[in-house]
């Protein structure tokens, strides 16, 4: 396989990772403006071990960038999960802006710059330089589909399946006898974490981080791909992440100046004329026929 | 309208665009400087309202039933979309036009020079907002439209022609975007990327004072100007993210923003 084909392939289950997150909060009708809040914390948390510590393991790296993602989500949501609506999105997005700035004046973190990550090492093997990619790509794709599966899982529990009835109506919810608030926090957490999983990836998959991970226009990236994919199925994610990567790489090869354009024109029209995402396409003339 | 709108910020940078491209052809054709300033607001108005009448009438309309958050994605697409146009149009090179800054010259306050374009400035802003509030609140059209927006339906039902009231509204709307580039063109170089940093500024804005409300968004807008301002003169090093730390302060405290209404929940 080609380099590059790999390269997007790895990134592709990166923001998939963070769009299956993404998925949850949809799924509930709330649109997060700042999953790159956990996206960046992710990175930036694997690249401190490396930077601090010298561990360089693909898998340790991963963990910890979910793990304190996680926590961080933890702590937020107990604010976050009164909010519904265009105000969880702008109240998210102003969270992640504020640890763009942060980061940006933090001269100890590389300030606008970043740093370079360790070439990642897998169980203390350092593969050789050929085979790295490799071995990250098979990494990112194991740790996707254990993922998947888990949510697949969660979707299936009582607490996965409030979902839809919270975006419909709250108040009966509440009747019920479930907390829509809780609910809430719970996905909000586990949308963290696996933000925080796909950040790590992308910092070793790339092997340089900066603070534009946290900008409000890479958390816009993350909500186009979830609209492309649609929140049908747990797959989608990947597959949309896979086609966002393609659709860019070849709008930017086309027309590097009007690449934006291009995706911009793309989005439209798959709100106007495929509302459910690309899944609803596979439904409609796979499924059925 | 219950539109949050990312189109906004490509409007701010077209006015600013065209103002800027057309106040220097103005000049450069040695006609009077101090006729600049209509030819600011003309050029703004002229060129920005062909695209907000476009975007309202066949990409928004089809898709007003579809839910709050589809339209802001719409809208966001819409944005990426023009900001590409405006660098086909204008290029990617940064347009400076002082004169009209320069040309009204400066007072001294308090033993300090102050630029009078900044005072016309603040004028200006007090002048619409003031407009905009009689507008909504003393005229037959402006009280329908309050009305269109709490229910389109039964509006539609008395005979209101709510398909117009959305036209309109969004129009004015883009243009006070397009006129606020305009008036900012001379202050500042007129560079790509304006649009990305005056649209999340102004979310800042209006979530602080509160959805929909005027007043909210006046008192937000001095808020958010006053607390940047203060962190560059004594904090520097915080100035990216203090309006973000103010705006999520402000939602933990009033989740709607200060000015907001109460909403009635469904059931």
């Amino acid at each position: 396989m080609p380099q590059w084909a790999m390269f997007i392939m790895t990134i592709a289950f990166a923001r998939g990772l963070v769009v299956l997150g993404l998925l949850l909060l949809l799924r509930a009708g709330l649109v997060s403006f700042g999953q790159a809040l956990f996206y960046c914390l992710g990175a930036y948390s694997a690249g401190a071990l490396g930077r601090f510590f010298g561990v360089s393991d693909i898998f340790v790296e991963m963990l910890v960038g979910g793990a304190v993602a996680a926590a961080t989500a933890f702590v937020l949501g107990f604010l976050l999960a009164r909010y519904r609506g265009i105000y969880f999105g702008l109240l998210s997005l102003a969270l992640s802006m504020i640890l763009y700035g942060l980061l940006v004046k933090s001269e100890a973190l590389g300030s606008t710059d970043g740093f370079n990550i360790l070439a990642s090492t897998l169980f203390g093997i350092r593969p050789g330089p050929e085979w790295v990619r490799y071995a990250v790509l098979v990494s990112a794709a194991a740790v996707s589909l254990v993922a998947a599966l888990l949510v697949f899982r969660y979707l299936r529990t009582p607490l996965g399946r409030l979902a839809p009835a919270i975006k419909d109506n709250e108040i009966r919810v509440e009747y019920m006898g479930a907390s829509a608030r809780r609910a809430v926090h719970v996905k909000y957490v586990i949308a963290g974490a696996l933000a925080g999983v796909g950040g790590a990836l992308a910092a070793t998959a790339v092997g340089h981080i900066d603070p534009e991970m946290a900008y409000w226009t890479t958390s816009g990236e993350f909500i186009f791909i979830a609209i492309l994919a649609g929140t049908g199925n747990v797959i989608a994610p990947f597959v949309g992440a896979l086609i966002y990567g393609a659709i860019h790489t070849l709008a930017y090869d086309l027309s590097p100046n009007t690449w934006q354009m291009s995706l911009g024109a793309a989005l439209l029209v798959l709100i106007v004329f495929l509302p459910e995402g690309l899944w609803s396409f596979f439904n409609r003339y796979v499924r059925h026929s | 309208m219950k539109i949050v709108n990312v189109t906004h910020g490509s409007f701010y940078a077209i006015g600013a665009y065209a103002a800027a491209s057309m106040t220097a052809a103005w000049l450069a054709r040695g006609y009077p400087p101090m006729l600049s300033y209509a030819v600011l607001v003309l050029a703004a108005v002229v060129i920005a309202a062909p695209f907000a009448l476009f975007i309202e009438r066949a990409i928004l309309r089809p898709l007003y039933a579809r839910d709050e958050v589809v339209i802001l994605l719409v809208t966001y697409a819409l944005f990426l979309i023009l900001e590409d146009v405006v660098k086909l149009i204008w290029g990617v090179n940064p347009y400076f036009i002082a004169e009209p800054y320069a040309l009204l010259g400066s007072f001294q306050v308090a033993g300090m020079a102050y630029p009078t374009y900044n005072l016309v400035l603040v004028a200006a802003a007090l002048f619409f907002g003031g407009g905009l509030w009689w507008l909504l609140h003393s005229t037959r059209a402006g009280k329908l439209l309050l009305a269109v927006i709490h229910d389109p339906e039964v509006s539609r039902a008395m005979g209101v022609n709510v398909g117009r009231y959305y036209l309109a509204t969004f129009a004015l709307g883009s243009l006070l975007a397009a006129l606020a580039g305009a008036f900012t063109a001379p202050t500042v170089s007129v560079v790509p990327g304006l649009g990305v940093d005056v649209i999340v500024l102004s979310f800042a804005v209006v979530v602080i004072g509160g959805l929909g409300s005027l007043p909210g968004a006046a008192i937000g807008a001095v808020m958010v100007g006053l607390v940047r301002s203060l962190s560059v003169h004594y904090m520097p090093q915080v100035e990216l993210f203090v309006i973000y730390f103010v705006m999520a302060l402000v939602l933990a405290v009033r989740p709607r923003g200060l000015f907001s209404l109460a909403e009635p929940r469904k059931i």
